[in-house]
């Protein structure tokens, strides 16, 4: 080894080190809205360098085939990076697709470069990576094949599926170990890949909508972890960093989706939610359930002080986000308060709300987590539920016999008044029954989001048109 | 140096960077946890350079047609992945009055 060449790879490991520590600090201006603008110039930075050190590699001799894959890239990432924010969690879903693509061709073409000189310990976690890598790509195209609704969104589920699920699972699990002593034994490593994909489909076919947050936010942790088990293959310790920040995000992201579901993961992945709860719902006498029209519900709203907004999943379908942002406006203007209260899991991924309010505009600081304005609801003169069911269902808190009892939510039947946008009075995507519906101050409001929202915001004489 | 005091120093550097994460990422505001999620998504992209090695090095066709499709995969994900962390977090204003100055540089 001569001095230059020694001399070449410390100065890339400087620079991966250096982009070590700009991902970790991209991450950490992420705390704030206020700071996170910096995270990103940090994390392009950061990568820029890696590249940039990764192309001074000694060995590298063919730059115009990489220069070809960089370009055709950028042309796909482009279009992924444009995408309307109301499509941002199938896009998501459909990112760690690619990145444990990514993740598995590389393990596969270093197995077959280096078989059959690889240690046990080697041949262990590049198992490990592509196996990972395997099942997160195909389970990632499922869920934003769900999400984007090529694909039923309803779970499908059969009898035995938890059986065939953990048996596909062990025969990948027994090749990597028969790789393990025998890293000759070529033939058998496309069998592991294979058994990885199906078993990705299979995995993804049972998880219903709602529980769509906790699954994408596992799925980051998954690709997360089978790069950094690609770092220990590759002995890149950047990667390895890497790996773990996404991994240890994506598996935080899931505790937290998890906690705000009252699951377990195993229950959200082997629990198949849609099919226990129809008991709940049927044999009650018929309800009564009171409704207004737009009219009353502008009266209601502009004589009330403050009024919180609770968004879910069907304002994002009907894309109401901007017509409640007028709603937002009118209601200002006369002087009341307007919040909105976001649950952690309403949406179709973590923070889902969110983007979609500030796209049309609301300011961040509206914008109040669930433990913080839960003790608002009782002091609340209105509480307008938009396309939200279950985060919202009251059962959670006093029906022990509900399927989703335990699940922390917000309390807006504590509020004076209650109105609920609604289709129809048709059970929500779990298909459980919502008793809030039925409360004596509570207002149903049938219609589509977007329409009705835009109605109350004609009679309160504000909005365009 | 050996083969396994290279391991355990490469599981020394995970586990620390598991924990650096945790702290680190455990203070996000709930807010942002979509463009944290697009973010990370980026930054994970950064196995590109293992990729890149593979089609760079050319060792065998497989590996560099391997190595071309993840470089490929890879750096669609940084693009867009940048892209549109950026655009999110540039909806993301509060009611009191920006700063005019906005110190963003490009775009």
């Amino acid at each position: 080894m001569t001095a230059e060449f020694a001399g070449g790879q410390v100065a890339i490991e400087v620079l991966y080190l250096i982009a070590s520590v700009l991902f970790i600090l991209s991450l950490k201006w992420m705390s704030s809205p206020t700071t996170a603008r910096h995270g990103i110039w940090a994390g392009e930075i950061g990568m820029l360098l890696a590249v940039c050190g990764t192309l001074l590699h000694h060995g590298i001799v063919d730059y115009k085939l990489i220069g070809i894959a960089l370009v055709l890239g950028s042309i796909i990432g482009v279009p992924l990076g444009k995408v309307a924010m109301t499509a941002v969690p199938q896009r998501t879903a459909l990112s760690h697709a690619f990145g444990a693509l990514c993740v598995t061709m590389v393990g596969s073409a270093e197995f077959y470069l280096r078989s059959p000189n690889i240690s046990p310990f080697m041949m262990s976690v590049l198992s490990v990576e592509v196996i990972l890598g395997g099942l997160t790509v195909t389970g990632s195209l499922m869920a934003a094949g769900k999400l984007q609704e090529i694909l039923p969104q309803r779970p499908l589920t059969y009898k035995g599926q938890n059986f065939v699920n953990f048996a596909l699972l062990a025969c990948a699990v027994v090749i990597a170990v028969h790789l393990i002593l025998h890293p000759e034994a070529q033939s058998l490593f496309p069998f592991m890949i294979l058994i990885a994909l199906a078993f990705g489909v299979l995995l993804i076919i049972p998880i219903g909508g709602a529980d769509m947050p906790t699954v994408i936010s596992l799925l980051n942790a998954y690709a997360g972890l089978s790069a950094a088990a690609m770092g220990f293959v590759l002995d890149s310790k950047l990667l390895i960093i890497a790996g773990a920040l996404d991994g240890s995000s994506g598996l935080i992201l899931s505790i937290i989706m998890s906690k705000a579901m009252n699951r377990s993961f195993t229950n959200v992945l082997f629990g198949a939610f849609g099919q226990v709860q129809t008991s709940a719902a049927a044999g009650e006498e018929a309800r009564t359930v009171r409704s207004a029209t737009p009219e009353e519900a502008a009266v209601i709203l502009s004589g009330a002080n403050r009024v919180i907004v609770v968004p879910g999943y069907g304002m994002a379908v009907a894309q109401a986000q901007h017509k409640v942002r007028e709603l937002y406006d009118a209601l200002s203007k006369r002087g009341v308060d307007v919040r909105f209260a976001i649950h952690p899991v309403a949406g179709r991924m973590p923070g889902h709300m969110n983007v979609l309010l500030a796209e049309a505009n609301i300011p961040y600081d509206r914008l109040v987590e669930m433990d913080e304005i839960n003790g608002d609801f009782p002091q609340t003169d209105v509480a307008l539920v938009i396309g939200a069911n279950d985060v919202t269902n009251p059962a959670a808190r006093t029906d022990a016999s509900s399927p989703i009892y335990g699940m922390p939510i917000l309390d807006v039947d504590k509020a004076h008044t209650v109105m609920v946008i609604k289709r129809s009075m048709n059970p929500g995507f779990a298909g459980i029954d919502n008793p809030l519906y039925y409360l004596d101050n509570t207002l149903m409001l049938f219609g589509d989001a977007k329409a009705f929202v835009g109605n109350i915001v004609r009679e309160l004489g504000g909005g365009h048109g | 140096m050996n083969a396994s005091s290279n391991l355990i120093d490469a599981l020394f550097i995970f586990v620390l960077a598991g924990f650096i994460g945790f702290e680190v990422i455990r203070r996000v505001s709930p807010l942002l946890h979509t463009p944290l999620m697009s973010l990370t998504n980026a930054l994970d992209a950064i196995a590109v350079v293992g990729a890149i090695v593979l089609v760079g090095e050319h060792k065998s066709t497989r590996a560099a047609v391997f190595g071309f499709i993840a470089v490929v995969a890879a750096t669609s994900n940084i693009v867009g992945g940048f892209l549109i962390t950026d655009r999110m977090l540039k909806m993301f204003k509060s009611s009191r009055p920006a700063k005019p100055a906005d110190k963003s540089v490009g775009q």
